[in-house]
């Protein structure tokens, strides 16, 4: 298992705006357990969704040159439950972005419901826990994660 | 802008309660950020983004939460407690802060207790009435 929970980016504006896609399925194994005879997508893996999805529009903002980490959760309010065969369209908005960190806004779709509202944010830590030393590389935004915006092609944006 | 005190304190609690997920009475005057309301290091940030925001004033970091820089200096610190000279280089650097309390037994522990909801309101204040 690969620890992705957006399947691709339809809207990338660099710096402001970012919308990913995540597909549901039953071919995910947590939802056999989640629940047995009634799997829903949990909660938690919807905001670790849009984490990425606002880490990778966080972290291109400055060129992947900070290591983006997750700070808080500011909000995370859930209104429907997710089922397999749903699609997700995660629609993540920079409400800030200073040197030492960032804050964003998130809302989660799947056809015209609103399914979660998300508020999150980052910390760039080397600019931030003072006189803690961290690895040289750039842990943070690995192949995995690069390659879903190499993936990215403004042309799967829906309706153009 | 122009503001008055209770505008500014109440603007000021709407955005410590959002930023902290605490109640509303729970965010009086002489409550303590760390201590009472419960923030982490992170949350400092959080609020200077918000209090920016809410009151169209940029703040200077170091500026409104400024210790840090001055415990990682051996010339303030000694035992545990500032020194006369931290002492003053603190005082100089957070006039919006009120020290008495604090200024006869200077424990760095202590210093978290100085960061209450007035200390911001004081600050915000100095900010909005010289823009």
């Amino acid at each position: 298992m690969r620890w992705i929970w957006i399947d691709k980016f339809i809207e990338f504006e660099p710096g402001r705006r970012a919308v990913a896609v995540k597909n549901v399925t039953m071919a995910e194994e947590h939802l056999h357990d989640h629940f047995p005879g009634y799997p829903i997508m949990p909660a938690s893996l919807m905001i670790e969704g849009m984490a990425q999805t606002s880490g990778i529009l966080v972290g291109q903002a400055r060129n992947f040159e900070e290591k983006v980490i997750l700070a808080k959760v500011v909000k995370a309010e859930f209104h429907e439950i997710v089922r397999p065969g749903d699609q997700l369209l995660l629609e993540a908005v920079i409400d800030n972005i200073a040197p030492e960190a960032a804050t964003i806004s998130g809302v989660i779709r799947c056809e015209d419901r609103l399914v979660a509202e998300i508020s999150l944010m980052f910390s760039h830590i080397d600019k931030n826990l003072a006189g803690m030393e961290f690895p040289e590389e750039n842990f943070v935004f690995n192949a995995q994660f690069m390659t879903l915006l190499k993936c990215y092609l403004p042309s799967d944006t829906p309706g153009t | 802008m122009s503001m008055s005190h209770d505008e500014i304190f109440e603007k000021v609690k709407e955005n410590l309660v959002d930023a902290l997920s605490v109640d509303d009475d729970e965010v009086t005057d002489e409550a303590t950020l760390m201590g009472d309301l419960g923030a982490e290091s992170i949350d400092f940030l959080d609020i200077v983004f918000r209090l920016e925001k809410a009151f169209d004033i940029k703040i200077p970091r170091e500026e409104l939460f400024p210790a840090e820089n001055l415990l990682n200096n051996a010339e303030y610190v000694s035992d545990g407690k500032l020194t006369s000279a931290g002492l003053a280089k603190l005082k100089e650097s957070m006039p919006h802060v009120d020290f008495s309390g604090f200024e006869s037994d200077p424990d760095i522990n202590k210093i978290s207790d100085l960061f209450t909801v007035r200390a911001i309101v004081n600050y915000i204040e100095s900010k909005v009435i010289t823009a």
